[in-house]
């Protein structure tokens, strides 16, 4: 489903519907509103960000202790702990756990990991059944399509479109759109199947050293629905969850939610240390890549990220291009800054799919510095020659044409005269990108230097 | 050298020096004024019907109305006039409480900034219940609601017991068109009872 097209080929197909294209940008800034309204009934917002930062800061500096204390504790807990270097690893482990227990139907709520891991490729090609219970994720699963957004995984489609979906695998109605139906229909569906599975796979949000447990955060429910009726529970996690103390929970729940969709809490936070009489619990710890980016000491930074996807929300680029655009589990800002790290090569234009208005960094619940990362990358990139030879060329000749003056005044001229005789040279999307959604503006008719000259005293 | 062995070391070799490790700043434990006042507003907001009693009388009637129409199962000890059936639940499966209509538990906390009620392997003899009942009924003693999660952390031991939940609302999606809906793996409504 990922292809070798760049963000911008995919965002022009995206904005090609523009009334969608509004829609979808005016859905998500609506959003990003009800954020803002919930931090402000909190008297002490910024200071829980400063708090939540310096504990994930704190926590990435010890992690290998919290890593080992965690595992520890878990295993006290009568829980099994797995450690996977890269996708491979977890997706093969988490495979051998399924058919150890000899189950071939499994549930799966909300992981941000597991998309990273193409974890259903990967057990639907063994032959398991996956079914995803998130709502969102259940939509985009029955399309062959990929979350768009890592809070809200179906916001790119419309009631419409999802009624099509369900008339097509649930045999609801033709075209009712009611979203009470539709969320109705998928309920019965989906309580069938966590009654039938006996496996249950969940991400984690918060893993905690001192008691070796871990938190999940749902609304619908789907986590605990899929794992109090399963046997084998495996929570599949990214090793920078960690946190060090139970107590932090409380600084952390009250900014997700609110961060996320503008709920004081999510409906469900679920604490999960020891599996029930007679049921199994996993939990596969996993780097692919994130023990590298802890060494990169400007980015590092990126791994206290606590998934609530507000910085997508606020992001003018996210909204106005859909998540598809970004090829990669992860998609909006964060991820622009994630994925770089995990394949450099293919998701060299994602840092460049940035305005670097720096939004992202202001509503960021962690104070991650997401749009310095973003142009730190940039230099990266083209320091490693990924930057593409277009731009190189065009660099290098802009550093020439302002590295000598008399060129400059020259070009500037030229550039004046040519806009003013042949417009349609600007005026052409073909051969000026920056055409393409901008009118231009109306050359001037003399320069700064030339008005200055005549205008001084 | 283990996965777990490399991982490990890649860790220890890449991260940077210690930052120590802060308390959490007492300012942001703000008081509630009127915790009780919040704690209901924040839930009515959730679309969670709230009922503020004074005793259990209502409690125990309302109990029996639905006893005679419904299937329920009540996890409340020490009420007069309740009895908690909760204990028959133990062994059974997903399957077989699918048909469960209402739930009623009682929790030991609730937090006033954001409506929700603590429950752990205590009040949950199945931890199915509160998810797979069609409805969900929590009940709350008025001394036990805390201003905010901070307090709440400070009240509750979340490993005494393998498994712990703060259930705030009903289940809920807004996944199709940003559209709320209330019902949708969880129960399809939530009423609470704060009892004085």
């Amino acid at each position: 489903m990922q292809g070798t097209t760049t963000h911008s080929e995919k965002a022009a197909q995206f904005i090609a519907n523009e009334p969608r294209t509004d829609w979808h940008d005016d859905t998500l800034w609506f959003v990003r509103t009800k954020r803002d309204r919930a931090a402000h009934t909190i008297e002490a917002w910024e200071g829980l960000r400063a708090t939540a930062s310096h504990i994930k800061e704190h926590t990435l500096s010890n992690l290998h202790d919290y890593l080992t204390q965690f595992e520890q504790n878990a295993l006290a807990n009568g829980v099994q702990v797995h450690w996977a270097a890269d996708a491979a690893e977890h997706n093969a482990i988490v495979h051998s756990i399924i058919k150890k227990a000899g189950i071939d139907k499994i549930v799966k709520s909300k992981s941000m990991l597991t998309e990273e891991c193409h974890l259903n490729e990967y057990l639907i090609q063994q032959g398991i059944d996956v079914v995803d219970t998130d709502l969102g994720e259940r939509i985009v699963q029955f399309r062959h399509e990929l979350p768009s957004h890592i809070v809200l995984p179906a916001i790119h489609l419309k009631k419409q479109d999802v009624s099509d979906t369900f008339h097509e695998h649930l045999g609801t109605e033709k075209d009712n759109i009611d979203p009470s139906y539709l969320t109705h229909a998928a309920r019965l569906h989906l309580r069938d199947k966590f009654i039938a599975s006996d496996v249950a796979i969940t991400g984690v949000n918060f893993a905690i050293a001192e008691t070796g447990g871990i938190v999940v955060c749902t609304n619908e429910g789907n986590a605990d629905m899929g794992v109090h009726a399963a046997r084998v529970h495996i929570a599949c996690m990214g090793m920078e969850k960690m946190i060090p103390k139970a107590e932090h929970l409380g600084v952390f729940l009250r900014l997700l939610a609110r961060s996320a969709t503008g709920q004081p809490i999510t409906t469900y936070s679920s604490h999960f240390h020891k599996p029930r009489k007679g049921a199994e619990m996993h939990i596969v710890i996993v780097d692919n890549g994130r023990s590298r980016q802890l060494g990169r000491a400007d980015f590092r930074n990126s791994l206290k990220c606590i998934r609530c996807g507000a910085c997508f929300n606020t992001c003018p680029v996210y909204r106005r291009s859909g998540g598809h655009s970004y090829h990669n589990a992860v998609a909006g800002p964060i991820g622009s800054i994630l994925a770089p790290n995990i394949d450099m090569r293919k998701n060299a234009d994602l840092p460049f799919a940035s305005t670097l208005c720096g939004s992202c960094s202001n509503v960021c619940p962690v104070k991650i510095d997401i749009h310095d990362q973003l142009w730190k990358w940039r230099q990266v990139l083209m320091k490693e020659g990924y930057g593409g030879s277009g731009k190189n060329i065009m660099m290098k000749g802009m550093a020439f044409v302002l590295s000598h003056p008399r060129i400059y005044r020259m070009a500037g001229g030229m550039g004046r005269k040519v806009m003013r005789w042949m417009p349609w040279l600007f005026n052409n999307k073909s051969l000026n990108p920056w055409y393409k959604n901008r009118e231009m503006p109306a050359p001037p008719k003399q320069s700064f230097r030339e008005w200055y000259q005549q205008n001084k005293q | 050298m283990s996965t777990r062995d490399k991982i490990l070391q890649a860790v220890k070799n890449n991260k940077p020096a210690l930052i120590p490790l802060q308390e959490i700043p007492a300012l942001l434990d703000v008081t509630e004024e009127n915790p009780i006042v919040k704690f209901t507003a924040i839930l009515k907001n959730l679309s969670t019907e709230v009922k503020e009693v004074d005793g259990w009388d209502e409690v125990i009637q309302y109990v029996s109305e639905l006893k005679q129409q419904y299937k329920i199962v009540t996890v409340i000890d020490g009420v007069d006039g309740i009895v908690n059936d909760g204990a028959d639940t133990i062994n059974q499966s997903a399957a077989a409480l699918a048909s469960l209509d209402y739930a009623l538990i009682k929790g030991p906390i609730g937090i006033a900034e954001n409506g929700a009620i603590w429950l752990n392997d205590k009040n949950l003899p199945n931890r199915l219940l509160p998810f797979i009942c069609q409805h969900l009924v929590l009940v709350i003693e008025a001394k036990d609601i805390v201003s905010n999660m901070h307090q709440a952390y400070r009240k509750i031991q979340v490993n005494e017991e393998g498994y712990g939940v703060f259930i705030s609302g009903p289940s809920k999606t807004a996944d199709i068109e940003q559209s709320l809906v209330i019902g949708a793996h969880g129960p399809l409504s939530l009423r609470v009872y704060i009892v004085h």
